[in-house]
C-alpha cells in the first residue's frame, strides 16, 4: 500500500514537468503580453521594454523556464502581476474557498442523487422513475453559469433568501486560521460567521453541484438495476436475510461501485476550479483568481495555479484510487 | 439387472413429506407477449433423508420450479399456481415475512455458479454468520466460532483464515462449498441444489457431490437435485422426475429409470451419455434437434417433434386427448403413448397394461 502510494507520488514529477513546459510554452505564444496588459495599448515600446526588463521577461525562454523551474520546486511561483502579492500565498488564501465549495456540491450531489438514483431503480418504469431520468438529462444539459445566474436572480436578488455573492458578509469581522471559512468559525467559536459562509455556499453549491448530481443519479440507477438482477442478491434473498439487510449490504454496497468512480472524477473537477459558477458569484475561488489572470496575462498566477491544481488534481485521484479498495477488495492494492 | 429394487429408503417414504408440490405452475406474462408455460403442472414430493433429482435439459423449467418453490421468483410479470407445501404449510401466497423466516432457516439453496452467486465485496465469513444472525439468535463470537465449524464440516482447510477472505480468492471447490456451508448454517429441513456442480472441475464435483450425499445421509436432509448430468443423478438420486418442457414426463427410483427409461426422451439422454466401456468408434447417439424445437402440450406430445417413436396419435388433434401422466408400473409414472419396450421384460409390459 505504501509502496503504491510512493510510487503515484513519483508519478508526479514526470506529469508536473511536462505540465510546466507545455503551460510555459503555450503563455508566452499568446497574443499581447502581460507588458502590454499591465501598461495599457497605448504604452510605448519603451516602457514596455523596461517591464520586460524588470521581470525577466527579454530573456531566452529557455533561461527563463530554468529560473521558473528553479524557484517553482521551492513553491515561489513569482508575485502576481495584478495585485502584486505572493501568487502560492493568493492560492492557499483561495484554495480552501474552492474546497469548501466543492465539498457542499459533491455532498449535495450525492445526498440527493444516490438514494433518488435507488428509489427510481426500485420503482423502475414508475413516475418517479421517469421523472429522475428526464430530470437528470435536464441537469446535464442545462449551461451551468445559466442556472447559477438563474439561481442567483431568484434566491438572491428577488426573493433575497440566500446571500449572492462573495464567501462572507463584510461585516462580519471574522477570524482567519486555515482561510476555510465555515471550518474557521467553528474552530473559533464564532458561530454566526460559520453559518454565513456555510450560506454562502449554498447557491454556488447547488449550481455547481447539479451536473455531479445528475450524473450520480444516472449512474446509480443504471448500477442498481444491474446488481438486482445478480446471483447474489438471489443468494441473499435465498438465505432469508431482512430486506434491510439485503439492500444495504448486497445492493448498494455493490451498486456503490461504479457511482464512487464518478464521484471521484466529478470531485477532481470541480476542485480545479469552478470559473463560470464562481465568476457569477464573485466566490473567492480559485477558479475565479484563473479567470481574472488570464484577462490580466498574469503569467506567474496561472503557472503557479495550474501546476498547484494539477498537484491537487493527482492527490484527489489517488484518494479515489485508494479509496477503491476499501470499497471492492478485488482491486484492493498491496 | 431387470429385476425392481426396493427403494433404500423405504421407510421414510411412509414418512411424511417434508415437501409437497402439486399442479405447479408458472407462467411469465409479458405485455403484448404471449405468456409462456414455463412450469406446466409438476408435481411431486420429498421426504426427509431422501434425494428427488429434476433432470432436464436447460430450458426445461427446473430451476423455475426451484425458485417457485423457494418464492424467489420476481413478483411482476409471473403467475404461480398451484401449491407448495412444506410440512403441511402452504408457501405460495404467503406473506414475504414468512417466506424470508423460513428461507435459509427451514428450507435453503445451493446455486449453480458459486463465483456470482457469493458477493463480491463482503468477506466469505460475513456471508456466512449473516445467515446465523439473521435466524439463530447469536452473539458476535458465536456465530463466527459456528460459522468456523460450518467451513470445517464442508472440508474448507484452515476456516478461520478463510473466514476473512473474499470470495475471488478461493478456488471454485472453495466457493461452492462456501455457499454449502451458507445454506447447512441453520441445518435446514430442505435443500434444493441447482446444478451445484455445472461450474466445477470433474474431481471438484465428485467431492462436493460426496459432501451432500454426507449431508443428507447425517442429517436427514431432504434434497432436491436439479441437474441436466445423469452422471450425478446416477450417484446421488433415490427418485427421478424427468422434465420436459415445463411438465414432468417421467418419474421412477433411480435404478428402474437407468435399467429401463420408458419415455424415448429418457432412453435418449442415456444413450447420449458417452461411455468409457463402449466399443472404440462406436458414434454417440445425440438427440435430435434441440429443445426449442417443442409443440404446446395442448397440441400434443411436446418432445414429439424430436422423438424417433412418434405417431400420429402423439397429435391432441389425432388423438383427441393430451397426453396424460399416467401410472407405469408399480413407483413408475410415465407420459408417453409410445413408450420404449422391454420384451425380456414382463414386469414392465404388464404393469404398464395393468395401470391403465
Amino acid at each position: 500500500m505504501l509502496r503504491f502510494i510512493v510510487r503515484r507520488l513519483l508519478q508526479l514529477i514526470p506529469i508536473l514537468l511536462g505540465l510546466s513546459l507545455l503551460l510555459f510554452a503555450w503563455l508566452r505564444a499568446l497574443p499581447g503580453g502581460p507588458a502590454q496588459a499591465a501598461l495599457g495599448e497605448r504604452a510605448t515600446p519603451e516602457a514596455i521594454a523596461r517591464y520586460n526588463e524588470l521581470f525577466g521577461l527579454d530573456q531566452p525562454l529557455y533561461v527563463q523556464y530554468l529560473r521558473f523551474l528553479g524557484r517553482a520546486v521551492q513553491l515561489d511561483f513569482g508575485n502576481s502581476a495584478r495585485t502584486g502579492r505572493a501568487v502560492t500565498e493568493e492560492f492557499f488564501e483561495r484554495m480552501p474557498g474552492t474546497i469548501e465549495l466543492t465539498l457542499f456540491a459533491m455532498l449535495f450531489a450525492i445526498g440527493v442523487g444516490i438514494p433518488l438514483g435507488y428509489l427510481a431503480a426500485r420503482r423502475h418504469g414508475s413516475w418517479l422513475d421517469s421523472t429522475s431520468v428526464i430530470g437528470s438529462l435536464l441537469g446535464v444539459a442545462t449551461p451551468v453559469f445559466f442556472l447559477a445566474y438563474l439561481l442567483r436572480l431568484l434566491f438572491a436578488v428577488e426573493l433575497g433568501w440566500l446571500p449572492g455573492s462573495g464567501r462572507q458578509e463584510v461585516r462580519i469581522d471574522a477570524t482567519r486560521i486555515t482561510n476555510f471559512y465555515v471550518l474557521d468559525g467553528l474552530l473559533t467559536r464564532e458561530f454566526d460567521a460559520a453559518w454565513d459562509a456555510f450560506l454562502h455556499l449554498v447557491l454556488p453549491g447547488i449550481a455547481l453541484g447539479t451536473i455531479p448530481l445528475a450524473i450520480i443519479v444516472r449512474i446509480t440507477r443504471a448500477s442498481v438495476l444491474d446488481v438486482v438482477n445478480e446471483d447474489y442478491v438471489r443468494t441473499a434473498n435465498a438465505k432469508g436475510l431482512a430486506t434491510a439487510t439485503v439492500r444495504r449490504r448486497h445492493i448498494v454496497r455493490n451498486a456503490l461501485l461504479p457511482v464512487s468512480t464518478t464521484i471521484g472524477l466529478q470531485t477532481g473537477l470541480l476542485l480545479s476550479g469552478a470559473v463560470l459558477t464562481e465568476t457569477v458569484f464573485a466566490f473567492g475561488g480559485v477558479g475565479s483568481a484563473i479567470f481574472d489572470a488570464i484577462f490580466a496575462r498574469d503569467f506567474a498566477v496561472l503557472q503557479g495555479f495550474i501546476l498547484m491544481l494539477a498537484v491537487v488534481y493527482v492527490l484527489v485521484n489517488l484518494l479515489v484510487d485508494i479509496s477503491y479498495g476499501l470499497l471492492d477488495p478485488r482491486v484492493r492494492v498491496r | 439387472m431387470t429385476i425392481v429394487e426396493l427403494p433404500p429408503h423405504g421407510d421414510d417414504r411412509t414418512g411424511r413429506p417434508v415437501l409437497e408440490v402439486d399442479e405447479l405452475t408458472v407462467t411469465f406474462a409479458r405485455k403484448g407477449e404471449q405468456p409462456t408455460h414455463a412450469v406446466d403442472g409438476v408435481s411431486f414430493s420429498v421426504a426427509p433423508g431422501e434425494t428427488v433429482g429434476l433432470v432436464g435439459e436447460s430450458g426445461c423449467g427446473k430451476s423455475v420450479t426451484s425458485l417457485a418453490i423457494m418464492g424467489l421468483l420476481p413478483r411482476r410479470g409471473v403467475q404461480v399456481g398451484g401449491s407448495v407445501r412444506f410440512d403441511g404449510h402452504e408457501l405460495l401466497g404467503a406473506s414475504d415475512r414468512t417466506l424470508r423466516r423460513m428461507r435459509g432457516a427451514d428450507m435453503a439453496m445451493v446455486f449453480q455458479d458459486p463465483l456470482s452467486s457469493l458477493n463480491p465485496t463482503v468477506p466469505i465469513g460475513t456471508q456466512v454468520t449473516e445467515v446465523l444472525f439473521e435466524h439463530r439468535e447469536m452473539s458476535r463470537k458465536e456465530a463466527v466460532d459456528e460459522a468456523t465449524r460450518l467451513l470445517d464440516r464442508v472440508g474448507i482447510p484452515d476456516p478461520a483464515r478463510r473466514l476473512k477472505e473474499y470470495p475471488h480468492q478461493l478456488s471454485g471447490g472453495m466457493r461452492q462449498r462456501a455457499l454449502i456451508a451458507m445454506a447447512l448454517a441453520c441445518s435446514p429441513r430442505l435443500l434444493i441444489a441447482d446444478e451445484p456442480t455445472t461450474a466445477l472441475d470433474v474431481t471438484i464435483q465428485a467431492q462436493i457431490l460426496e459432501l451432500l450425499r454426507e449431508l443428507v445421509v447425517d442429517s436427514g436432509t431432504a434434497l432436491v437435485m436439479i441437474t441436466h448430468d445423469l452422471g450425478v443423478v446416477a450417484g446421488l438420486c433415490d427418485r427421478v422426475h424427468v422434465m420436459y418442457a415445463g411438465r414432468i414426463i417421467e418419474s421412477a427410483d433411480r435404478h428402474d429409470l437407468f435399467a429401463r427409461p420408458r419415455q424415448p426422451y429418457t432412453g435418449g439422454l442415456l444413450a447420449s451419455v458417452p461411455r468409457l466401456d463402449g466399443a472404440r468408434g462406436v458414434p454417440l447417439h445425440p438427440i435430435r434437434g434441440s429443445a426449442r424445437d417443442v409443440i404446446p402440450w395442448t397440441e400434443g406430445c411436446a418432445f414429439a417433434p424430436r422423438c424417433d417413436n412418434a405417431q400420429d396419435d402423439c397429435l391432441t388433434e389425432v388423438a383427441g386427448s393430451t397426453v396424460p401422466l399416467e401410472l407405469d408400473g408399480p413407483g413408475r409414472e410415465l407420459r408417453c403413448r409410445h413408450p420404449l419396450e422391454y420384451p425380456r421384460s414382463p414386469a414392465g409390459a404388464t404393469a404398464s397394461g395393468a395401470a391403465r
